[in-house]
């Protein structure tokens, strides 16, 4: 993690790294080397990719002209998966001797890395097959228990720069799966008839206009019936489910309308049929059918990519845990840990429970729930928490609560409660079915009553063809493929958007919450002001240069390479700063407690020290010789387009807030340098204190929040639109509805004009469609219509609507 | 023109063949993931 902060800095050094690219930053460039990586996890896995013969991997990204990021290894050893007991319930059987996994792949984002995941066999020679969703981000592994271990195969993706999780795939998603073939199944056979009952049509317009005996016109007759019917008894069932739920509930929806249309139509053709005389509108009753399918088969997939909450109990305390007996240590499953059990965590691991340290001293990231990079100093007696990590040295933890008891474990589960609490949205499609309902019913029955008087049969025939005539094909199909389109368009931005409804409430003026670090700031320390004497600079950088603290790594970066000088009687105080001999100088760096209780300190530097705090930075005191010679200034930087995106925003109509896990002052120095109004800024937010905001406001007006850790997650989920923003953890990623794959706040700008843009053309979509039904329904009305006019009318509709969605631009680049 | 009434119901036949044929492949899965087989066809073949 501190390697890919180190990274980050722009104007390092000229060098590419030879994986991902990005440069290389000035300390780490090795003059003599003939390649040159920016950080380990580079390292290793470009070592893999050649090892393995897997060179065409940079072609391919280069082909697919994807970003290059930065791998992901964990250096995990994944034992657990060899557990018999995780064998049972996350793998199947896939043939003799083979057996089969889905597990879910962090960093899954572009086709190069398909190629790259689907070799797998290259590097792991027992697998078989491996086979990647790179839409649901997982990857299916065929392969013999007998030859190979889960956990091995499970090392080589890591190694590959995708960790692995296991897919917590309860019934719900088979059960999915099911009911889309189903869907998928009704539209294909709809389309098949539709397309076999135009073509009958089509010989008898050609017969209505030049004639046709009366065998072949009653021959195409009866076959249209016939091949009509399956669509109109089955496929449709879909339609009539729904109008039937709308009769129960007393709501208006557009299924009553179309089922009474399929229904009618294809019961006065078949009597029409049987009769022998009388027109017949089998084909516009299967292009009905088969086009508003298609538009609920759209919808479908949309909903799809929607998040599912429970897929977020991949969960960050791993599943076993190094418990400590009679001074022997051994690996055990998470589940049989008893409480009050001693567990040894090693530097580089996440803590597996909630606890405290009973021996050892080290340092302890916790940005998993305070989304702070700053990491805590803990020592005999701390509390520590379950998915955090442990950073520097060895501890023994005696464990308190594990599984869903800890504190992660609680925040996971309220971000499932939150997703499923949201309301839903009474989308525009909605509204206009409601009115749209009423209206043709109405219509229908006034035909019907007029038309009485001339002739009854008539007035049937009229009433019918209203009805058959006015369906709304192209009302079913507006939001869909507006919808489908704005997505598609917004993914080649970058901005991956999760479901069609989150785009119509980014299209309401909101109250849009920004989380700060890592979301409006770069999330990482820099140095801002070095006050004092500039001659002990290359002192203070060689000191830091050998440790890997987020301080140490914001000098480094603001100092330049380490000059080369002794450094002797090195000692890092966990809580204090680092004391050492450079270059004969005794040189202390660190806190203002540390330092002084070494050092003295002069006046102007006492000013210095004071204006700190108030100005949200850390001040870090440096001293040589017993003396305080300089005091450096540290603070999270703002991000270079955050202020300009946020004026943006609030041109736009929305109102902004900030909340953030950060101390107040840091918190409200970002927002004065912001230098936009907002609502309310408010710091020392806890995960579950977000969590409450967001409750509170949700209920007044609607809430759009945007963060980048699992520390927002639950916030994310329980807001109307959650946006999480690159860099971003993934369990954030997946409980939000959108997420950006660009750094930066400008795509957060670009998705909410995007999302304005959309909903204008859905609501021109609707107007369109409502335009040719009004057409129609004119022409019904009045006794004029024909079965080949309806069949040129209502494609057309369709085909207006289809083009003014693809044809739209949507998201664009936002100057 | 009265191989019509032959043809059409042939015609017919051998569409229900293909919609079998889209309900079997459906039912196996093949239509899952409609995104993913789009990016393999990309690649270049390999010789191995």
């Amino acid at each position: 993690m501190n390697e890919s902060l180190l990274a980050q800095t722009l104007g390092a050094s000229d060098v590419a790294c030879s994986h991902c690219a990005l440069p290389v930053p000035r300390g780490l460039v090795e003059p003599d080397a003939t390649r040159q990586f920016c950080c380990d996890g580079c390292r290793t896995v470009y070592a893999v990719i050649h090892g393995a013969g897997l060179e065409r991997f940079y072609s391919e990204r280069a082909r697919a002209g994807s970003e290059p990021t930065r791998p992901a290894t964990s250096g995990k050893s994944y034992a657990e998966l060899d557990d018999p007991a995780f064998l049972e319930r996350y793998t199947r059987a896939a043939g003799p001797g083979l057996a089969e996994v889905e597990l879910y792949l962090e960093n899954l984002h572009c086709p190069a890395c398909v190629w790259l995941v689907e070799k797998l066999g290259k590097l792991e020679p027992g697998v078989v097959s491996a086979t990647v969703d790179l839409g649901r981000s997982t990857v299916r592994v065929i392969w013999p228990p007998g030859e190979a271990t889960l956990s091995s195969i499970a090392r080589a993706l890591d190694s590959l720069g995708y960790p692995p999780h296991a897919r917590q795939s309860a019934d719900g998603s088979e059960l999915r799966r099911v009911e889309d073939r189903a869907l998928l199944a009704r539209m294909a056979v709809a389309g098949a008839v539709f397309g076999n009952v135009m073509l009958m049509a089509l010989a008898l317009y050609s017969g209505a206009f030049q004639g046709m005996d009366a065998e072949y016109q009653a021959f195409f007759r009866w076959a249209s019936f016939i091949v009509a019917t399956p669509a109109v008894f089955w496929c449709a069932g879909v339609f009539y489910r729904g109008a039937w739920a709308a009769l129960r509930l007393r709501v208006p929806h557009m299924d009553l309308p179309v089922s009474i249309g399929i229904v009618a139509g294809y019961v006065w053709g078949a009597v029409n049929v049987l009769r022998g005389r009388g027109d017949v509108y089998f084909d516009s009753v299967t292009s009905i059918v088969f086009l508003l399918l298609v538009g609920r088969w759209l919808q479908r997939r949309q909903q799809h990519a929607a998040k599912n909450a429970a897929d977020l109990l991949y969960s960050f305390a791993p599943s076993s845990a190094r418990l400590l007996e009679d001074g022997r240590v051994r690996e055990v499953p998470i589940e049989s840990l008893a409480e009050g059990a001693l567990l040894e965590v090693r530097a580089g691991e996440n803590f597996p429970a909630d606890g405290r340290v009973v021996e050892g001293e080290s340092s302890v990231d916790a940005s998993l729930l305070t989304g702070e990079s700053r990491p805590e100093d803990v020592a005999p007696g701390a509390r520590v928490h379950a998915g955090t990590v442990n950073v520097s040295a060895r501890l023994v933890v005696r464990s308190e609560r594990t599984g869903q008891a800890t504190r992660v474990g609680q925040l996971l589960k309220s971000v499932e409660d939150a997703a499923a609490r949201r309301a839903p949205v009474a989308l525009m499609a909605d509204r206009v079915a409601g009115r749209f309902v009423v209206g043709v019913l109405g219509l229908a029955a006034l035909t019907l009553l007029v038309w009485w008087h001339v002739s009854p049969e008539r007035a049937l025939e009229n009433a019918i063809a209203v009805l058959v005539v006015t369906c709304p094909c192209a009302l079913g199909l507006a939001t869909p493929l507006a919808v489908s389109a704005a997505i598609g368009k917004a993914a080649r931005r970058g901005i991956l958007i999760k479901g069609g409804d989150a785009l119509e409430r980014l299209a309401r003026a909101s109250l849009v919450i920004f989380d700060k670090t890592g979301t409006l700031s770069e999330g990482r320390l820099e140095l801002v002001g070095f006050d004092g004497d500039a001659s002990v600079r290359p002192l203070v950088a060689a000191l830091e240069a050998r440790s890997a603290h987020p301080v140490a790594v914001a000098f480094a970066r603001a100092l330049g390479p380490a000059p080369h000088v002794s450094v002797d009687e090195y000692v890092q105080t966990p809580g204090g700063g680092v004391s050492a001999r450079v270059d004969g100088h005794l040189v202390l760096v660190g806190s203002r407690r540390f330092v002084l209780a070494q050092a003295e300190l002069e006046p102007e530097l006492e000013a210095s020290l004071d204006r700190a705090a108030p100005a949200g930075e850390t001040p870090v005191l440096i001293s040589r010789d017993g003396r305080v010679v300089a005091c450096a200034r540290f603070a999270d930087p703002l991000r270079s387009d955050a202020k300009a995106t946020l004026g943006a925003l609030g041109a736009l109509g929305h109102e902004l807030a900030v909340l953030s896990g950060d101390q107040p002052e840091v918190v409200r120095a970002v927002a004065d340098r912001l230098g936009v109004e907002l609502g309310f800024v408010r710091g020392n937010a806890a995960p579950e204190t977000k969590l409450a905001v967001v409750e509170e406001w949700v209920q007044r007006r609607p809430v759009v929040m945007i963060g980048d850790g699992v520390n927002d997650a639950a916030a994310l989920a329980r807001a109307d639109v959650g946006v999480a923003v690159h860099g971003g953890a993934e369990a954030s990623l997946r409980a939000a509805d959108v997420f950006t794959t660009r750094p930066g706040v400008v795509p957060v700008l670009e998705l909410f004009t995007g999302a304005a843009r959309t909903f204008r053309v859905i609501r021109r979509n609707m107007l369109l469609s409502l335009a040719y039904n009004v057409v129609c329904a004119t022409l019904a009305v009045t006794g004029v219509i024909t079965p080949w006019l309806a069949a040129i009318l209502m494609p057309l509709s369709s085909l207006t609507v289809v083009t003014s969605s693809y044809r739209s631009k949507t998201f664009e680049e936002v100057s | 023109m009265s191989a019509l009434f032959v043809v059409l119901p042939l015609a017919l036949l051998l569409v229900s063949f293909s919609v079998a044929g889209f309900l079997w492949a459906a039912r196996r899965g093949q239509f899952d993931d409609l995104d993913t087989p789009a990016i393999r066809v990309l690649y270049d073949d390999d010789d191995d």
